[in-house]
C-alpha cells in the first residue's frame, strides 16, 4: 500500500513525524488608546487593564511570547502606540509581537526600536503585498509576520479554504481566499502567521479547525492559532490542526485560567509545553 | 528610546585591567578560565550595543538595563575596538547586517576585538557575522572569527521553518556562560558544526545544530538571550561577571 500513498498522505505523515518546538502559549493584548480591551466578534470592547502590568504577570505565569495588537490602529488611521510597546518591552523578557497600523517599512523600524521583536502585518499587507517583501529583505523574515483575519466564506473544498479575508479590524470582507493569501503572504516574505477566526472571536467555542488546517496545507511557516479559546482541550486541538503556537485574550484577562494552569493541562493532554516557572506551578 | 542613553560623562573604554592590548586571551581549551567576578553594584557595568539599522536593539537594551547596566549604543569604530564589553545584536537579513557593519568600518575592530578575546557578545544574526557566511547570502564573507558557513534548516521534510519558539540548550563540558535551558529562537539559517577553537552549546530541531559557542568571554548565540526569560538572564549574568 505505500507505493499508493499520495502526495497529501506523504505530506500528512511527514507533519506527523516532523520534530516540534515546545507549543507556544501567547497572551494577546488588544490595545486601544494605551489600555488593554477586549470585545467579541472585535465589537463592544471593555477595558481589561494596563499593558504592561498585564503582560508582566503573564510572563511570570509562563507566557512564551506576548503579542499587542492596537486595534483601532487602522480604522482611525493612528500608528500604534509606540509608548506601550515601550513600556510593555521594558517590563518582558520574552518576545513581543506587535501589530496594528503597520503601513510602510518605517512604521515596523519605529516598533523595533520601541521595543518590538516582531511586527505583525495585516491590512496594508493585503493593499500591497511587496511590502512584505521589503520588511523581509530589511529585518529578515523571522520579524515578519503576516496576520489574517478570516470569516467563513466564498468557495468551499477542494476549490478554496472556504473562508475569505477581512481587514480594517474586521470591517471589510476581501473576495480573497485566506489560504491563499497565506500562500502568497509566506512566498512574499513572512516567516510566520498569526491566523485570526473572526467567527470565533471571543467566543470562547474552541479554535476554527478547518480554518487552521487549510493554512497549515498552504504554508510551512508557523502558525499561531487565534479566535475562540476557551479551554486547554481547544488549544490541544489547534495543535492537532497544524497550530505552532495558541493565541488567546478573553480567558487569560478574566482571569478563567493562568499561562501555567493551561500549560499543566496541555502537558497531561500529551502537548510538549516549555515548563512554566514552578513557583507559578505550585501557586495552582 | 531615551533610556538607552548613559549620563554623559561615563567613557565607554575598558573596564580597568581591561585596557590595551595587554591581555591577549589564550583560545579556548584554557584550562584555568578567569573567575567569575561578583558584578560591583556601586559601578555599573557600561555596555556598548552595536548600532545597525536592523536589529531589535530595544529589546537588548532594556534586558541588560534589567541587570543594572548602563547601554550606550554605537556605530563609532573607536568604541567598537576599546569598549570594555559590546553586544553585536541581532535581527535583520545578513547581506543588510553585513553592508551596515562595513559602511561604518566595523569590521576590523569587531574582529580585533573577538581576536583579542574582549568581552563580545554576537546574538542571532550576530552570531551568523562571526562566521564565514551564511547561505543568505552567497558570497557575502563573515567577520570569520569562527569557521563555518550558515547554512538553512531543511524544508519539505514537515519542519516548520523559520525555527521560531523556545529549544532547549545542551551546553558541552567547559561551557561557562552558557547555561542549559530552554531559550528562544527566531531563526532559519544555523551553523551545524563547533567551530574550532570554541566550546560548543548544543541544540536540535531536525538534527543537532549549534545554539552557541564560546571562547573565554567571546560568545555567540544562535537564540535571543535577550527574549529567553530567566535562562537569558541567567547567560547575561554570567557574560557581565567574566
Amino acid at each position: 500500500m505505500k507505493r499508493m500513498e499520495t502526495g497529501a498522505q506523504r505530506a500528512a505523515a511527514l507533519e506527523q513525524r516532523a520534530p516540534r518546538l515546545p507549543v507556544r502559549i501567547i497572551p494577546c493584548l488588544d490595545v486601544r488608546a494605551g489600555r488593554v480591551v477586549k470585545g467579541v466578534r472585535f465589537r463592544g470592547l471593555q477595558d481589561q487593564g494596563d499593558p504592561a502590568a498585564l503582560a508582566g504577570a503573564y510572563e511570570e505565569q509562563g507566557a512564551d511570547e506576548v503579542v499587542v495588537l492596537d486595534v483601532t490602529a487602522t480604522p482611525e488611521g493612528r500608528g500604534t502606540r509606540l509608548d506601550t510597546v515601550a513600556a510593555v518591552r521594558a517590563r518582558l523578557s520574552v518576545p513581543v509581537t506587535v501589530g496594528g497600523g503597520i503601513g510602510e517599512v518605517a512604521d515596523a523600524a519605529a516598533l523595533l526600536e520601541a521595543g518590538a521583536d516582531k511586527v505583525a502585518v495585516n491590512t496594508a499587507a493585503l493593499r500591497r503585498p511587496g511590502l512584505l517583501t521589503e520588511l523581509a529583505a530589511r529585518f529578515g523574515s523571522q520579524c515578519v509576520v503576516a496576520s489574517i483575519d478570516a470569516l467563513a466564506g466564498g468557495p468551499r473544498p477542494p476549490r478554496a479554504s472556504g473562508y475569505l479575508v477581512v481587514v480594517r479590524s474586521g470591517t471589510e470582507r476581501l473576495e480573497r481566499d485566506a489560504a491563499a493569501w497565506a500562500r502568497e503572504a509566506v512566498e512574499r516574505g513572512a516567516g510566520e502567521i498569526l491566523l485570526t477566526s473572526i467567527d470565533r472571536d471571543g467566543t470562547r467555542s474552541g479554535y476554527e479547525l478547518p480554518l487552521l488546517r487549510a493554512v497549515r496545507e498552504a504554508v510551512p511557516v508557523p502558525i499561531v492559532a487565534s479566535g475562540g479559546a476557551d479551554t486547554a482541550r481547544h488549544m490541544a486541538e489547534a495543535v492537532g490542526g497544524g497550530a505552532d503556537a495558541v493565541l488567546a485574550a478573553s480567558i487569560f484577562h478574566q482571569h478563567h485560567w493562568t499561562v501555567g494552569r493551561v500549560k499543566s493541562e496541555l502537558a497531561q493532554l500529551g502537548v510538549p509545553v516549555r515548563p512554566a516557572h514552578p513557583s507559578t506551578a505550585e501557586a495552582l | 528610546m531615551s533610556a538607552a542613553s548613559p549620563p554623559s560623562g561615563d567613557p565607554d573604554a575598558a573596564a580597568p585591567g581591561e585596557s590595551g592590548a595587554a591581555t591577549p586571551r589564550s583560545a579556548v581549551g584554557s584550562p584555568h578560565p578567569r573567575p567569575a567576578a561578583a558584578p560591583n553594584p556601586r559601578s555599573p557595568r557600561t555596555v556598548a550595543v552595536v548600532r545597525t539599522t536592523t536589529a531589535n536593539l530595544a529589546s537588548v537594551i532594556a534586558a541588560l538595563e534589567r541587570l543594572g547596566c548602563r547601554v550606550r549604543t554605537t556605530s563609532d569604530p573607536k568604541v567598537v575596538a576599546t569598549a570594555g564589553r559590546l553586544v553585536l545584536p541581532g535581527v535583520g537579513a545578513f547581506a543588510a547586517a553585513r553592508t551596515a557593519i562595513a559602511s561604518h568600518d566595523l569590521e576590523s575592530p569587531l574582529r580585533e576585538r573577538i581576536a583579542r578575546g574582549r568581552p563580545t557578545l554576537g546574538i542571532c544574526l550576530g552570531m551568523q557575522l562571526m562566521a564565514e557566511g551564511s547561505e543568505e547570502a552567497p558570497g557575502v564573507p563573515g567577520l570569520g572569527a569562527m569557521n563555518g558557513v550558515a547554512t538553512r534548516y531543511p524544508s519539505g521534510d514537515g519542519l516548520r521553518v523559520p525555527q521560531m519558539g523556545w529549544n532547549r540548550l545542551a551546553p558541552a563540558a567547559g561551557c561557562e556562560i552558557v547555561p542549559a535551558g530552554y531559550a528562544y529562537f527566531a531563526n532559519s539559517y544555523r551553523l551545524e558544526r563547533a567551530p574550532a577553537g570554541w566550546r560548543p552549546v548544543w541544540c536540535d530541531y531536525g538534527g543537532p545544530f549549534l545554539a552557541a559557542a564560546e571562547r573565554g568571554p567571546v560568545v555567540g548565540c544562535q537564540f535571543h538571550p535577550e527574549l529567553s526569560g530567566d535562562c537569558g538572564k541567567a547567560l547575561l549574568t554570567r557574560w557581565l561577571a567574566a
